[in-house]
Order: C-alpha cells, then sequence, then structure tokens
C-alpha cells in the first residue's frame, strides 16, 4: 500500500544522504522525496512517498527512526491527512488546441505562468490523482516537458507534527 | 585551556579513559601523531594493517565492554579500515574511529589521498561526524563515545580535516551530552513485561533463546538466573555463547545452522519462546516460512525496534535494555500466583534429552589424523576452559563454537554477522592487551590466518604473547564443505595450494612455531605451548582434509531439516 511519511530530521549536511542511502541498501521502494527547512532553521521537513507491506513500512518507520540525524517519523496513513503535490507543465499551444488546454487548465484550477506564440507552463498544486488526471485529459503529444515536486503532507485538524 | 584540534582529539580520549589507541599513521593525521608523541597517558598500538587496528579495537571492546579506539590516516587508511568497521557494525560492537581528512579547503577537489569517508563509511557505522570547525570537535567527540556506547551499541566515526586537527582554540569536555534525535529506550514497558511472565509461566514447552545482547548489555548474571528460576531449557547463539554457561544442564548447546540437534528441534516444537537479545538471523532460524509454528507465541526482548518482528512476527515485543527488562522479569516471576507446570515440563525435558540422545556432536577420533574437534576438545582441557578464544571464519570457527565450552561472557571473540576472514589473530592482540594476564588462543584456519597474517609483527613489538591454534586443512574448508555438499563435490578454487612453512614463518617473526601431525602429540604440544606464557606459539595442527561441520542446516531447509553426519549426505 502507498503511505506518505513525514520526517523531522536535523538540517545537517548529510542528512539526507543517510536516508536516500538506507532505502536503497535496504531495497526499499521510494516514489517522491521531498525536503525543505522549517520555520526552525535547525530542522528539515522531509516527505517521503513509498508503498510496501504492513511489514515492510513497520520497517521502514523502524529504520528511519533508528537513523540518528532524524528526531521524529510520522506515517500519515495512521491519521487524516492533507497531502498537495505542484506541478510545472510546459505544453505545444497553438492554433486550436491553445483555447482547449487554457480551459482544460481551468477546470483543473491550474494557471497559466508563462506564455510564448508556442507554449503555455502550466502550474497547478494538488493531490496525486489530480496531476495524473491532469496530464491524462490533454493531449500526451503536447507535453514537452513536466516537473513535479513530489507529494507534500501534513495531518488535519489538531494533528501536529513538531520536536 | 587553549589547544589543537589534534592535542582536543587525544584529550578527548584521555578524558574518556581510553587506554589504547590502535592505529597507523599518514599524512592526513600527521598532526594527531604529532599530539600522541607529546603525551604519556594514552598508549598507540602500531599495527601492521589498517583493518587490524580495527579488529584489535574491535575485540578490546568485546573483551572489556568499553569502547575500542583506532586511528587512520585518509584515503587508503580509511578504505583499509572499512572491513573493520563493518565487522564491528554486524555484530553491534561501540568504537570510535578517528579519521584524517584532506584539508577542507581541499575537499572534494580529488585531493592527494582524498575519498569521500562520511559517504564510503555510511552504510556501516552507526553513526559519523565530519568536524568542520575545531569548535566542534570535542562536544563531536563527546557524543561519538555516547552514541558508541548507548542503545545498540556500535562503531562511530569521526572525520577530522588536517587544518582542523591544527587549528586552535579554546578547550574543555562537556560532561554531559543531550541530542533531541537520540534518545535509546531504556526501561521496557511494564505492562508487556508482565504479559510476558505470564506468558512464559504458563508455558508447557518453554525455550529460552539468548543472544549476543546478553553479552553486550552485561546481563548474562540476570539471564542465568531467569533461567535457572525457571529451570527451562537455554541456548545461545553464536555470539552469545558464555551468556549461559555452556556446563550447566540447562543449556542445550548452539542452535542454528550449525547448531545441535536438540537446540533446533526444542526451538521449532516450544509452545512459548523467549528471545534476549537475539535477532532471529538467517543463520539461526532457517527457512523463516519452515520456521513459523502455529500457536507457538514469541516474546522478545531488544533494545532495537527494527530488530523485532524484522524477519519473524513476534505476540510480545519489549523494546528495552535486556538488564533493566530482566530485573523486572525476575522480580515478577517470583512474585507470580501462578507457578510453573512442573509436570509439563518434566515431560518436555523427557522429550529434549531423548533429543539429546542423538548425541550430534558425536564424531570418530582416529589414531592416524588429527581430527579437528579433537583438537578443540584438548583446547578446552589444556586452558582448563578458562581463556580467551578468538576465531577467524570457516570451519575452524563453527568447532571452536561446538566444542569449547564458554561458561563466562567475553571469552569467545568471533566476526559473526560478517564473518570477517583475518579476524581472529588482530582481536586476540587486542584481548590479550586488555587482559595481560589472561590466556589468550586464536583458532584459526590455514586461509584465514594469512588474511592478517602480519600482525605476527605487531605481537611481537608489544610482548603480546597470544597462540594460535591453527586448523591446517589445506582447504577453504567452509567453501569446500558446501561444494562437497551442494555442489557435487566440485571443489573450484577451495583448495590452498602453496601453503607457507608457518613454523618457519612464525620463527622469522621471532616467536616459536610447532608442527603437529600424529594425533598422539596434540595434547603434549598444546600443553607445552601454554606453559611458554610469555611466547607467542603457532600451533599448525594437519587435520582431517574431509571433516565437515555437523550438525548442518543447508541454506533455505528448515531449521529442523539437519544433516548430522557424513551419513545424511
Ligand atoms: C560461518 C558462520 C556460521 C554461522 N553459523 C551460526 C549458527 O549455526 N548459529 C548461530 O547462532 N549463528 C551462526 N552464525 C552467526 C550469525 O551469522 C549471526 O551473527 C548470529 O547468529 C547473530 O547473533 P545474535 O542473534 O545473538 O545477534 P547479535 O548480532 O549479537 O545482535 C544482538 C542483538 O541484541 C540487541 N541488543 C544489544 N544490546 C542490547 C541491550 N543492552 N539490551 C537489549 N538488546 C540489546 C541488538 O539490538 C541486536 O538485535 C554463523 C556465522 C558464520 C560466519
Ligand atoms: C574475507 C572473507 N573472504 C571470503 C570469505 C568466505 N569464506 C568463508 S569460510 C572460508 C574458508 C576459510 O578457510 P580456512 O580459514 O582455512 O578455514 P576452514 O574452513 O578450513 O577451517 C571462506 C573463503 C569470508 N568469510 N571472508
Ligand atoms: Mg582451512
Amino acid at each position: 500500500m502507498r503511505h506518505i511519511l513525514s520526517l523531522l530530521l536535523e538540517n545537517e549536511s548529510g542528512a539526507l544522504s543517510r536516508v536516500a542511502g538506507l532505502f536503497s541498501a535496504r531495497g526499499y521502494n521510494i516514489e517522491a522525496l521531498s525536503v525543505a527547512p522549517t520555520e526552525d532553521p535547525t530542522l528539515s521537513r522531509m516527505t517521503i512517498v513509498t508503498s510496501g507491506s504492513d511489514d515492510v513500512i513497520e520497517q521502514i518507520t523502524k529504520q528511519l527512526n533508528k537513523l540518528i540525524d532524524v528526531v521524529k517519523v510520522f506515517d500519515l496513513n495512521e491519521g487524516r491527512y492533507i497531502e498537495r503535490e505542484l506541478m510545472l507543465v510546459k505544453v505545444r499551444a497553438e492554433g486550436a488546441d491553445r483555447e482547449e488546454i487554457k480551459r482544460t487548465a481551468d477546470i483543473f484550477r491550474g494557471r497559466v505562468i508563462d506564455v510564448t506564440d508556442r507554449t503555455y507552463t502550466i502550474e497547478l498544486t494538488g493531490p496525486r490523482d489530480k496531476l495524473d488526471a491532469f496530464l491524462e485529459a490533454i493531449d500526451n503529444s503536447l507535453i514537452l516537458e513536466t516537473v513535479r515536486t513530489g507529494a507534500s503532507g501534513i495531518g488535519r485538524g489538531e494533528w501536529i507534527l513538531k520536536v | 585551556m587553549r589547544l589543537t584540534g589534534a592535542e582536543i582529539a587525544i584529550q578527548c580520549l584521555v578524558e574518556e579513559g581510553v587506554p589504547y589507541v590502535f592505529g597507523y599513521p599518514g599524512g592526513a593525521v600527521l598532526h594527531i601523531y604529532d599530539a600522541l608523541f607529546n603525551q604519556d597517558k594514552l598508549r598507540h598500538i602500531l599495527v601492521r594493517h589498517e583493518q587490524a587496528a580495527l579488529h584489535a579495537a574491535d575485540a578490546y571492546a568485546r573483551a572489556t565492554g568499553k569502547p575500542g579506539v583506532a586511528l587512520v590516516t585518509s584515503g587508503p587508511g580509511v578504505t583499509n579500515a572499512i572491513t573493520g568497521i563493518a565487522t564491528a557494525y554486524m555484530d553491534s560492537i561501540p568504537m570510535v574511529i578517528i579519521s584524517g581528512q584532506v584539508p577542507t579547503p581541499a575537499i572534494g577537489l580529488d585531493t592527494f589521498q582524498e575519498v569521500d569517508t562520511v559517504g564510503i563509511t555510511r552504510p556501516c557505522v552507526k553513526h559519523n561526524f565530519l568536524v568542520k570547525n575545531v569548535d566542534d570537535l570535542a562536544s563531536t567527540m563527546k557524543k561519538a563515545f555516547y552514541v558508541a556506547t548507548s542503545g545498540r551499541p556500535g562503531p562511530v566515526l569521526v572525520d577530522i580535516p588536517k587544518d582542523i586537527s591544527q587549528h586552535i582554540t579554546e578547550y574543555s569536555y562537556p560532561k554531559t551530552v543531550s541530542m533531541r534525535s537520540y534518545n535509546p529506550v531504556i526501561k521496557g514497558h511494564s505492562g508487556q513485561i508482565k504479559k510476558a511472565v505470564q506468558m512464559l509461566m504458563e508455558a508447557k514447552r518453554p525455550m529460552i533463546y539468548v543472544g549476543g545482547g546478553a553479552i553486550l548489555g552485561d546481563a548474562t548474571q540476570l539471564v542465568t538466573k531467569l533461567v535457572r528460576d525457571l529451570g527451562y531449557p537455554c541456548t545461545n547463539t553464536l555470539m552469545g555463547l558464555g551468556a549461559y554457561p555452556a556446563t550447566d544442564p540447562q543449556f542445550v548447546g548452539m542452535l542454528g545452522m550449525h547448531g545441535t540437534y536438540e537446540a533446533n528441534l526444542a526451538m521449532q516444537h516450544c509452545d512459548v519462546l523467549l528471545a534476549v537479545g537475539a535477532r532471529f538471523d538467517d543463520r539461526v532460524i532457517g527457512n523463516p516460512q519452515h520456521f513459523f509454528v502455529e500457536g507457538r507465541r514469541i516474546i522478545h526482548i531488544d533494545i532495537d525496534p527494527s530488530s523485532i518482528s524484522k524477519r519473524v512476527r513476534v505476540d510480545v515485543p519489549i523494546v528495552g535494555n535486556i538488564a533493566d527488562v530482566l530485573n523486572e522479569m525476575v522480580k515478577l516471576v517470583e512474585e507470580s500466583p501462578v507457578a510453573v507446570d512442573q509436570l509439563a515440563l518434566k515431560q518436555w525435558w523427557q522429550q529434549i534429552n531423548t533429543w539429546r540422545e542423538r548425541q550430534c556432536l558425536k564424531y570418530a577420533n582416529s589414531t592416524e589424523v588429527i581430527k579437528p574437534q579433537y583438537v578443540i576438545e584438548k583446547l578446552y582441557e589444556v586452558t582448563q576452559g578458562d581463556a580467551i578464544i578468538t576465531s577467524d571464519v570457516g570451519q575452524h570457527q563453527m568447532w571452536a563454537a561446538q566444542y569449547y565450552k564458554f561458561d563466562k561472557p567475553r571469552r569467545w571473540l568471533n566476526s559473526g554477522g560478517l564473518g570477517t576472514m583475518g579476524f581472529g589473530l588482530p582481536a586476540a592482540m587486542g584481548a590479550q592487551l586488555a587482559f595481560p594476564d589472561m590466556t589468550v588462543a586464536c583458532v584459526t584456519g590455514e586461509a584465514s590466518i594469512q588474511m592478517c597474517i602480519q600482525e605476527l609483527s605487531t605481537c611481537k613489538q608489544y610482548h603480546l604473547p597470544v597462540k594460535v591454534v591453527n586448523l591446517n586443512n589445506r582447504y577453504l574448508g567452509m567453501v569446500r564443505q558446501w561444494q562437497e555438499i551442494l555442489h557435487g563435490n566440485r571443489y573450484s578454487e577451495s583448495y590452498m595450494d602453496a601453503l607457507p612453512d608457518f613454523v618457519k614463518l612464525a620463527e622469522s617473526y621471532g616467536h616459536v612455531g610447532m608442527r603437529i601431525e600424529n594425533p598422539a602429540d596434540v595434547e603434549g604440544a598444546l600443553k607445552e605451548a601454554f606453559a611458554l606464557k610469555d611466547r607467542v606459539v603457532f600451533l599448525d595442527f594437519l587435520t582431517d582434509q574431509t571433516e565437515n561441520v555437523f550438525p548442518m542446516v543447508k541454506a533455505g531447509a528448515g531449521l529442523t531439516e539437519m544433516l548430522l553426519g557424513a551419513e545424511d549426505l
């Protein structure tokens, strides 16, 4: 099953490679990983999207906790959470396609953030499924480039991940 | 006090009460060696290869329970040390390794003798640090010792660039350390402990399975008390040998791939299994599907949550330090309103005793050719079972584990997790330094010994009178055994040709060498060698080339699907 793990880790050089190294050394899946400092500059927040059986996810969590630089690990799937991902898509936008793409972007609440005679660059946020659905909705041959940040996740309401 | 980084590194070791540092100099650590030169509190042992520095420091830790310390230079110094670091990591040995690094401005420029030490060691250390500012050095050293020795122990590396070792700063060693990201659990969950004791008291066919954690956590007396109070059978892993006395009637021998028939059967057929500081290794449980038994309940005490339910699902996990947990358990057993079901226990012991009657460790001795098992039995007698035995890796290691009856912890030092050939001799040096008055013997094979044979020179320099018991079968015996059993007798590259004359070799290093070819001479030679208290003696026993280690559980087979002897092949 797909899980989103949220980590607080020491904002030290090398911390990211410890996490990435753990996943490759132990053969765990890693679908996406994103990391950035938090409001406390000594801490980074990392979001990892992974998948595996319950046993595997349990081991991943334990192994992550074992890393000395990791302060806390949360499996967001254990509660209610919100997931968002940012995607930038550059598409060929000429002639009749131009209107069509714009309309589709509007439906998905995307924003055109860069325009040339021949291209649009569209910004889109949402859960993974929504971004996937958008890509399916436009003609594949028009897609020039996509960049996705990987998921960020946060617990709902009073479920707060802090040190 | 204003000190250079190099002086601080040394001062921190002194502050930690470290008596020996095992190492090898080079460009990046010259300032540190200079600081060593100018003091007399810390003794440096100059090995002949960095791998040996690591193994010797590691064995010092295994023998004493205190962290071992090694010092190596950048680049090739570090890469040579990797095998030793990984060996310590796999067996959870507390160590601090100081490595030199190229100067900070030169990092990343493919500088002479530069390797990414933090990167290259990351998968085989508990943690590592690159010190980028001399002001952080003392606190980093403090953290290194704290992390290495607390929780599940392990090696920690501190990489010190050359310029940092030269920079000067105000020095004071921190008294305490706290790390928000690292807080090992000590006390076990009381509810879980209660549940475990109740389960243990109600068991009809109980089994206690004790591993290296009991030794690492200095909890062997509590283990012994609990086992005796309950009257239950006890087995030790290869790493746990000595945790429960091997000569005690409740001891059913080592378990696992080369464990006893009775230990493996009891593991499989028990109804309640208590695992204490043992990690259900693949060489211990065999095929996990086969090991699974419907209805058997498992209690597992371990300080590392990731050891629990990794390979085998556990019913009552207890995360905590063994000594703390067992203290509570022993008390609860004493106060327990339910008594052990003595009738059921008696029947269980009868069952175990019928398994024992198979005498799985019996071997056919010979008057023609020296049997390796016989050498170990005699070694046990001649040293009165009271030596520190180190070993290398192979058949000789298994025979030492099976036939030397370890009654005390920290007497059996071997590489279990990584299985590192070359461990034995440097390990003997570390143990002998730790206990100068004790008898230390290294049980080895003609192949393993050659992986760190250069250390005979270190033994000479520091007067470390270790005894080398070489079970020379002219084969990579353990490899040959697998080839015989699993690869149709095709002995691909497992014959050890062109062996040196070990007697002359020992003599050329300034030691005593003996070759023993006749079974009748085994005991006399051992007596003579161990009487030479202040000399290194290299005993080269020419042993039976065809002997195999039994019992044996083939890789992938179930724990109880044992080959018991040549007749099963
Ligand atoms: C040729 C060869 C053959 C082998 N055959 C066998 C065999 O037949 N049988 C066998 O048993 N092994 C065998 N081994 C060794 C095997 O590979 C493993 O190294 C060994 O079984 C692991 O022992 P252990 O489970 O006691 O764990 P260890 O590696 O000793 O681990 C200790 C455990 O205790 C925990 N721990 C540490 N300190 C504490 C504390 N204070 N409190 C609580 N928990 C703590 C740790 O977290 C860890 O989980 C063989 C090795 C070789 C090289
Ligand atoms: C460094 C290293 N290389 C390879 C191996 C694989 N290996 C395990 S046992 C063994 C043979 C050891 O031969 P020897 O030291 O003569 O011992 P014997 O089995 O004959 O008693 C080998 C090659 C290993 N464990 N370590
Ligand atoms: Mg051999």
